[in-house]
């Protein structure tokens, strides 16, 4: 039951339905070249007329807008990493400051432009109760805002925390992956918006190639955790429609290390469910087999 | 300072989201499985001729589920849209699978307790007639509403569990049980109220059978290491401790005040009140372990690495 | 650059992907940084050391490019025998002149021509209209019989002055003075040169972190010199590239909107130095010098000949009398400073936001409350045209709304999108931008409102005989008129009259060459000749890259000429051959007998590399085939300029005028050249030697977000730009959020002698504390966004701010200043101005105190 349930590994929108589907697109934001300008996140509300976000300063470096969000598609993540070890420049004598700046690696500022994944298996699709959610044939994944009841399934069902539901609207949105402009054969807006093209849009089996031989090359290079997170198939969602190269863990820019889809344990959700009922069948059985008082 | 977001969380924020649903959510469980168990009751009486236990049953099954559906419409975000769960049936989405439990049961169960107006209905005449046409399709039908009754009661369990919100996901093969017990709690704890003592003997029964499943599954929830954490702490905590001490004295009172109507209609509230609790401590803790990172990345990492050790190890 | 340029930055990002080495020199950890290879921290208003430390490092490790040097710059040019340098004359060169606080500059002439040498009072007049630079840019004349000596030995000599002068700047020196590590500063010294050369250049791109200093222009005159040294300049991915700000803000240097200069740098006439029309075309041209500037009498008469059409004739000097004179100092600080004195009574404000983005805040607004009327013309209602009922004045009660007599009209303004025109960027490349939209409701181009203004004006004036309206009144006004209400001025007109036409035919100029100096030819800006060449707006010209060669030339049009690259002869070695099959540019075909290559060549086409003029020939004639630098009068690239700046010949490293540091090279402290307005509503933070620098014991340094735009009208006003920085902060380190009981997200309040203002604190470790000859330096950072108008508001940065200037262009110093930081909110209403008071009374400027521009060593003041 698994297997159909998660069916169309390789190609979701063929497996949707699509007959004849445009090879599988997404993304591979590249975390390495981003300069956290956050044009990805301005393009994105432009295009969509996403609404704002509130104007709360949040104290987490240059991020003010804290995660993805019904009003934030594309959310730039910063983190401050100080060297290690830290040493105390006004009290450390002058050959100890030096031979820190020596000895340790730089001060890192880790940026990263966050979006929906368009899972293989997403989570979000497969329990929208109402067919709001659908795989498009160009396999990302889309919540059609006319049919959407707002019932909020889709959101604790994700698994990387993407999909929200807006104040106020009661429907849940999230990044479309600009279905409109692929229909017409654009790039999405945030993609063509990045200067330093850490978004690449793309067919995604190239763009796995691609991400591959740059993680190559940043190893050769010595950034030696440089890793891709999202890219590989085998993954509890089946991989992701856009992946990301990573400098840290998963974790450390807000993401879940394991992500795995909940459809993956639904059949054996549903046999406990149904030994449970079993058991209550007999109970009530049981409670009325006793006797006549 | 800005915060050294340590190696686990980006400044602590939630990694999944904790689920937007309000307080309808968890009232929506309790009183589809008040249905459920009630139109168990029901049946049960049906069968073995205890009339007043199978009017209090059809009637609270169908009360419960009325209420249970204006739950689960009133937390829709676009309430208006209900109907269009009614587009597609998707075996991947407990929720599509439940709304179809919950049309079937409510096919049955309102039948079922529309018969009980037959004594009402004038002897003669086309009411007379439907006097006595009501009693054999109400028997009919609650037989069909108990089928479904233990798919309603359970599927809710899915539900939850069908999520990214650790605690819930973490907890699938036991939050089944704790939902049929509860079910079974409350329906009982109905039918202790709405029958007089003569009649409550199958129902002080299946409260016990339902409170023993509702305590022990609570037990294993709460057991689970980290991942039933947030069941113990905080709201959540509390809910489920104050539930537990409900349960224990609806049980007690079942079982030593079966002579007493009044102290059966107590026992019965505090079952109620004890399922009632269960719920929104399951919900609570649920969706305490979503806002936390903690309960998302660290049984994540625990999984990889033992991924990893089985890989290294073959 | 990440943060403020990051579309262009992507090219950097480009590069850093085919290997290129990207270093980031800053007082703080930006998002340029975070991608850099390298990031070195420091001091804001060191880079002179840092800059001389990496010449002393080219000159002392013989790392420049020798060939290039001899042949294409002034290194072995010999010098007067009366120079004296800052190392001899601790912080001063020869010929400093107390009384006018300016330099003699016959000492700093090459032998033999100390009498062409500016006198101090000369060049302390030409602070007062920024004139020095303009000189640069034509070059002082020079004879042939200046001294020489190739093999650079002469003591004298360029080169070995140059090396003089910067053997201080030891690696231990750039530590101590910039709290730059040496082995970081070497590292970049070793990048730097092994990127230049024969095979390799390197670029130098610089912006306002560079330029607003005391001494800012020496800032780039460090850089320029680096890159001539390495042989960076006329080569194909060399050069030193100002990063620009606003659009066109290249453009509105080039068609000036400053006052000191017309089109096409010619200079504005000043009443006494320039009394007739030949006195000013000579000053601009330099009878008998060698160089392109020498033809600067057609380009003037053509200018004027724009300007007022058949009104303009030989007789009447071609309306020289009719064009406004400089009297002095019009800088906008002196005209901010004159409002609040009551000497002008109204003002335009066309697309600038004082009240927010200039130095001292309050006396901008001070200042613009004190006018009889002022227009703003804005896209949207600034603080410098609401500051009359809800500036922080209100509040202390400086400005009362009833009592302001200032008559403030808002007229609403066109953006770019909604109106046709051209912008001019870093590269001097014109690009046309179509309309996109109509404006909306009543608002206006800037070309509309000053066609109509000017055509209203003229109506009115129309009977008028007075001489003085005669300028008005002759003006060419001619421009078409079209768009959906008929009357747009045409922008294409416009911009075939700044290019230049025959006047009897019309028929368009297609270079300046073509510019006559009788009258035959108009055209409004010399430079921009050719950019409707053919009658065909070549601005608009759009052919992808991939269609034509690298250089595209057919995108858009560069000035002059359509030439890329300036002085791109520089890219072919003395005989003509490129310096090396990689870095092929412009070269000599000696069997066509002409320059050519990828670009425009920046040469005379048919001038051989063997021509050498003769011993009297002047202008262009007298530019030698391997001259490459064909303004200067020279044809070199100068190391070492003899004249032009007001400040000195050589960069040197002079401490802020507000610093806590006392200037570890020489006794003189800051700029001694600098321009200050001392007045007691502009008093500044004491500084060493001074008593009480103590009182305002840290570095602030402020400069850009990219989520925001300058003074923050077309940012603060937009809500997906508000939401991402909602709030104005400062960033301090977490060393002094414990020295000053900071807390993260809490409020924080900062002083200096003007004012206080508040911001919410972001302790991070992206500041960071310096050493600084063995104490410790703490620098915060403030971003100068932020104003009382918009979405989000809050304390305007510009406030803290006093005006003191660079002498040469007299951009205000709003990079680094002196202040105190303390924890929480700052007072309110006249609580505020005594809290100000009881600092200034702390720090000893109670009364009319001010540093001497000389510094004495005993405690002065
Ligand atoms: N997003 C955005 N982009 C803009 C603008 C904007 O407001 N917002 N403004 C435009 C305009 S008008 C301009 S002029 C340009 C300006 O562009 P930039 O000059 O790049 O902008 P700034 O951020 O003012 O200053 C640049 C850097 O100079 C550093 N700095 C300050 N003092 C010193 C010093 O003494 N030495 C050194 N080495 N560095 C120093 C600052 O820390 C800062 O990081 O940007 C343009 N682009
Ligand atoms: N402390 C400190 N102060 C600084 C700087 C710094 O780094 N630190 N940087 C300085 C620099 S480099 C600059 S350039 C200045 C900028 O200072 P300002 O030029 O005073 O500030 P802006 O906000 O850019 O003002 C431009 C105004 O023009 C309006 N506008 C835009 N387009 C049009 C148009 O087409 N027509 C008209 N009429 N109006 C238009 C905008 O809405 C905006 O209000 O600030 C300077 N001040
Ligand atoms: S990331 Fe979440 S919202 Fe996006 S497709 Fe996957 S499950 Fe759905
Ligand atoms: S909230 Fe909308 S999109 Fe999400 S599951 Fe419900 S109906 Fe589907
Ligand atoms: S793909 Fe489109 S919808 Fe998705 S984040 Fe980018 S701009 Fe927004
Ligand atoms: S647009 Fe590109 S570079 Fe800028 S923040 Fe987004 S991903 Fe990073
Ligand atoms: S605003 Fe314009 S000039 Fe500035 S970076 Fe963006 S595209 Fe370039
Ligand atoms: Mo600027």
């Amino acid at each position: 039951m698994t297997d159909d349930l998660l069916d169309g590994l390789s190609d979701p929108a063929r497996a949707a339905g699509w007959a004849d589907a445009p090879p599988r697109v997404g993304f591979f934001t590249d975390t390495s070249v981003c300069i956290g300008c956050k044009a990805c996140e301005v393009a994105c509300k432009e295009w969509n007329a996403v609404p704002d976000d509130g104007f709360d300063l949040l104290g987490t470096s240059y991020d003010n807008t804290g995660g993805l969000s019904a009003n934030s598609w594309r959310h730039v993540a910063f983190v401050e990493q100080p060297a290690l070890p830290p040493v105390d420049p006004v009290s450390a004598p002058v050959d100890a400051l030096a031979a820190a700046a020596e000895a340790t690696p730089d001060f890192r500022w880790l940026m990263m432009s966050d979006v929906c994944k368009h899972c293989t298996h997403a989570g979000c699709l497969d329990v929208c109760p109402t067919g709001a959610l659908f795989r498009t044939e160009f396999s990302t994944v889309v919540v059609q805002e006319d049919i959407c009841n707002g019932c909020g399934y889709c959101i604790p069902a994700c698994p990387y925390g993407v999909i929200d539901q807006r104040a106020g609207d009661g429907r849940a949105w999230k990044c479309t992956m600009c279905y409109d402009r692929l229909g017409d054969g654009l790039s999405p807006a945030c993609a063509t918006a990045c200067p330093t093209e850490s978004i690449q849009f793309g067919e995604l089996s190239r763009l796995r190639e691609k991400a591959e031989r740059r993680v190559a090359t940043l190893r050769e290079q010595g950034v030696s955790r440089a890793h891709l997170y999202g890219a590989d198939p085998d993954d509890g969602v089946g991989g992701d429609g856009a992946f990301f190269l990573l400098l840290d863990d998963p974790e450390v820019y807000g993401l879940p290390p394991d992500p795995v889809v909940g459809t993956r344990d639904l059949p054996a959700m549903w046999k406990r469910a149904g030994l449970a009922a079993l058991a209550m069948a007999a109970a009530a059985v049981v409670s009325f087999a006793g006797g006549r008082r | 300072m800005v915060p050294a977001a340590d190696f686990r969380s980006y400044y602590g924020r939630p990694v999944v989201k904790p689920p937007v649903w309000k307080r309808d959510i968890p009232a929506y469980l309790f009183t589809g499985g008040l249905a459920a168990g009630s139109a168990l009751l029901a049946a049960g009486a049906q069968f073995t001729g205890r009339p007043a236990l199978r009017r209090t049953g059809r009637v609270s099954a169908l009360g419960a589920l009325a209420a249970s559906t204006y739950f689960l419409i009133n937390d829709l975000g676009r309430p208006e849209r209900f109907h269009h769960m009614l587009r597609v049936a998707k075996p991947t989405s407990p929720m599509s699978t439940g709304t179809w439990i919950l049309a079937g049961f409510g096919a049955t169960a309102g039948p079922a307790a529309l018969a009980e107006v037959a004594p009402l209905l004038p002897e003669r005449g086309p009411l007379g007639l439907l006097r006595r046409a009501l009693p054999p399709l109400g028997a009919t039908a609650g037989i069909g509403a108990a089928a479904l009754a233990p798919a309603l009661a359970t599927y809710t369990a899915v539900l939850l569990s069908d999520t990214a919100t650790p605690s819930w996901r973490a907890a699938y093969p036991h939050l089944p049980v704790v939902f049929a017990g509860s079910a079974l709690a409350s329906g009982a704890g109905a039918g202790l109220i709405g029958t007089p003592v003569a009649q409550a003997g199958p129902a002080r029964r299946m409260a016990v059978c339902g409170a023993a499943l509702e305590l022990y599954g609570a037990h294993q929830v709460e057991s689970q290491g980290l991942l039933g954490e947030p069941y113990r702490q905080g709201r959540a905590g509390r809910l489920l401790r104050a539930g537990r001490a409900l349960t224990a004295a609806g049980l007690a009172g079942a079982v030593l005040g079966r002579h007493s109507r009044v102290a059966s209609a107590l026992s019965g509230a505090s079952l109620l009140a004890a399922s009632v609790l269960t719920r929104f401590g399951i919900f609570e803790g649920g969706v305490a372990s979503a806002k936390d990172p903690k309960y998302t990345v660290v049984p994540q990492r625990e999984r990889l690495a033992r991924r990893q050790a089985a890989a290294d190890g073959s | 650059m990440a943060e403020a340029h990051p579309v262009g930055f992507q090219w950097v990002m480009e590069a850093k992907s085919r290997g290129a080495t990207v270093i980031h020199v800053d007082p703080r950890y930006t998002r340029t940084s975070a991608v850099a290879d390298m990031y070195v921290p420091v001091r804001a208003g060191a880079d002179i050391a840092f800059l001389g430390g990496v010449i002393n490092y080219i000159l002392s490790n013989e790392k420049d490019f020798r060939e290039y040097v001899l042949a294409y710059t002034n290194a072995s040019t010999v010098l007067s025998e009366d120079f004296q340098d800052t190392e001899d004359l601790d912080g001063l060169f020869s010929g400093y002149d107390p009384e006018h606080g300016a330099y003699d500059q016959s000492s700093w002439m090459y032998a033999g021509r100390e009498h062409e040498g500016r006198q101090a009072e000369q060049s302390g007049q030409e602070r007062e209209t920024a004139a020095g630079l303009r000189a640069e840019s034509h070059g002082p004349p020079i004879g042939h019989d200046t001294e020489k000596d190739p093999t650079l030995a002469h003591p004298r000599c360029v080169y070995q002055v140059l090396k003089r002068h910067y053997a201080r700047y030891t690696p231990e020196v750039v530590e101590r003075l910039c709290g730059v590590p040496t082995s970081d500063f070497l590292r970049v010294c070793e990048a730097w040169t092994a990127n230049s050369g024969r095979e390799r250049t390197s670029a130098l791109v610089y912006s306002v972190g560079w330029t607003q200093h005391s001494v800012g222009v020496q800032y780039i005159r460090a850089g320029a010199i680096i890159q001539l040294l390495l042989g960076n300049m006329g080569r194909p991915g060399g050069g030193v590239m100002a990063l620009r700000g606003h659009a066109s803000i290249q453009g509105s240097t080039d068609i000036p909107t400053l006052f000191n200069l017309l089109p096409g740098y010619l200079q504005m006439p000043h009443h006494r130095q320039h009394p007739t029309f030949d006195k000013w075309v000579d000053a601009l041209r330099h009878p008998g010098q060698k160089g392109f500037w020498s033809d600067a009498r057609a380009y003037a008469i053509s200018l004027l000949k724009a300007y007022w059409g058949e009104a303009a004739t030989a007789d009447n000097d071609f309306g020289y009398g009719w064009l406004p004179r400089l009297t002095g100092d019009h800088g906008t600080y002196r005209q901010v400073l004159d409002m609040i004195d009551g000497k002008i009574k109204g003002y335009f404000l066309l697309g600038q936001n004082p009240a927010v983005g200039s130095a001292h805040g309050r006396a901008q607004r001070l200042g613009m409350a004190n006018l009889d009327w002022l227009v703003v013309r804005d896209l949207f209602m600034t603080e410098s045209a609401t500051f009359w009922k809800d500036g922080p004045e209100i509040a202390t009660g400086e400005i009362v709304t009833e009592q302001c007599g200032t008559e403030v009209f808002f007229l609403p303004a066109a953006s770019h999108v909604e109106k046709e025109g051209t912008f001019t960027q870093t590269q001097r490349l014109l690009q046309w931008r179509e309309k996109a939209v109509d404006p909306p409701g009543d608002c206006r181009s800037e070309l509309w409102f000053m066609y109509h203004l000017g055509r209203r004006i003229r109506d009115r004036l129309a009977s008028s005989t007075a001489p003085r309206d005669q300028a008005i009144l002759r003006l060419t006004w001619d421009y078409r008129l079209h768009g959906e209400r008929g009357d747009e001025p045409s922008a294409e007109d416009v911009l075939r009259e700044i290019n230049g036409y025959e006047v009897d035919t019309g028929t368009p100029l297609s270079s300046y060459t073509q510019m006559k100096a009788d009258g035959s030819t108009a055209g409004g800006c010399w430079i921009y000749t050719g950019v409707y060449a053919d009658g065909v707006n070549q601005a608009a010209r759009r052919k992808p890259g991939g269609e034509q060669s690298w250089v595209a030339p057919e995108w858009g049009w560069a000035w002059p000429s359509n030439r890329r690259a300036l002085y791109n002869r520089a890219s072919a070695d003395p005989d003509g051959k490129p310096w090396s099959e990689r870095k092929k540019y412009v070269w000599w075909d000696p069997e066509a007998g002409s320059w050519t290559g990828h670009d425009v060549p920046d040469f005379e086409k048919g001038k051989d590399p063997s021509y050498r003029p003769d011993a009297d020939a002047t202008g262009v004639d007298a530019i030698a085939g391997d001259d490459p630098f064909i303004m200067q009068g020279d044809g070199k690239g100068w190391l070492y300029v003899p004249s032009g700046l007001i400040d000195g010949p050589l960069p040197t490293h002079y401490e802020p005028v507000e610093s806590t540091v006392r200037n570890p090279l020489y006794t003189q402290q800051a700029n001694p050249t600098r321009k200050v307005y001392d007045r007691s509503d502009n008093q500044l933070n004491p500084s060493p030697p001074q008593q009480h620098a103590e009182v305002f014991p840290y570095v602030f340094c402020t400069s850009r977000l990219t989520e925001h735009h300058t003074a923050g009208g077309m940012s603060r006003t937009l809500a997906y730009l508000s939401e991402l920085q909602p709030h104005m902060f400062v960033e301090v380190s977490p060393a002094l959020a414990a020295e000053r009981g900071l807390e993260h997200l809490g409020w924080a309040h900062v002083v200096t002698a003007r004012a206080a203002i508040e911001a919410r604190v972001m302790i991070t470790s992206r500041l960071r504390p310096l050493r600084i000859d063995d104490r410790i330096v703490h620098q915060i950072w403030l971003p100068y966004h932020w104003g009382g108008q918009g979405l989000v508001t809050g304390d305007s940065v510009n406030d803290l701010i006093g005006i003191a200037l660079d002498p040469n262009v007299l951009i205000q110093e709003s990079k680094v200043g002196t202040c105190d930081i303390r924890p929480g909110r700052r007072p309110t209403g006249v609580e505020l101005l005594a809290y100000v008071e009881a600092y200034r009374k702390r720090a000893g400027m109670s009364g009319d105190r001010y540093a001497s521009m000389l510094t004495k060593d005993e405690h002065d003041g």
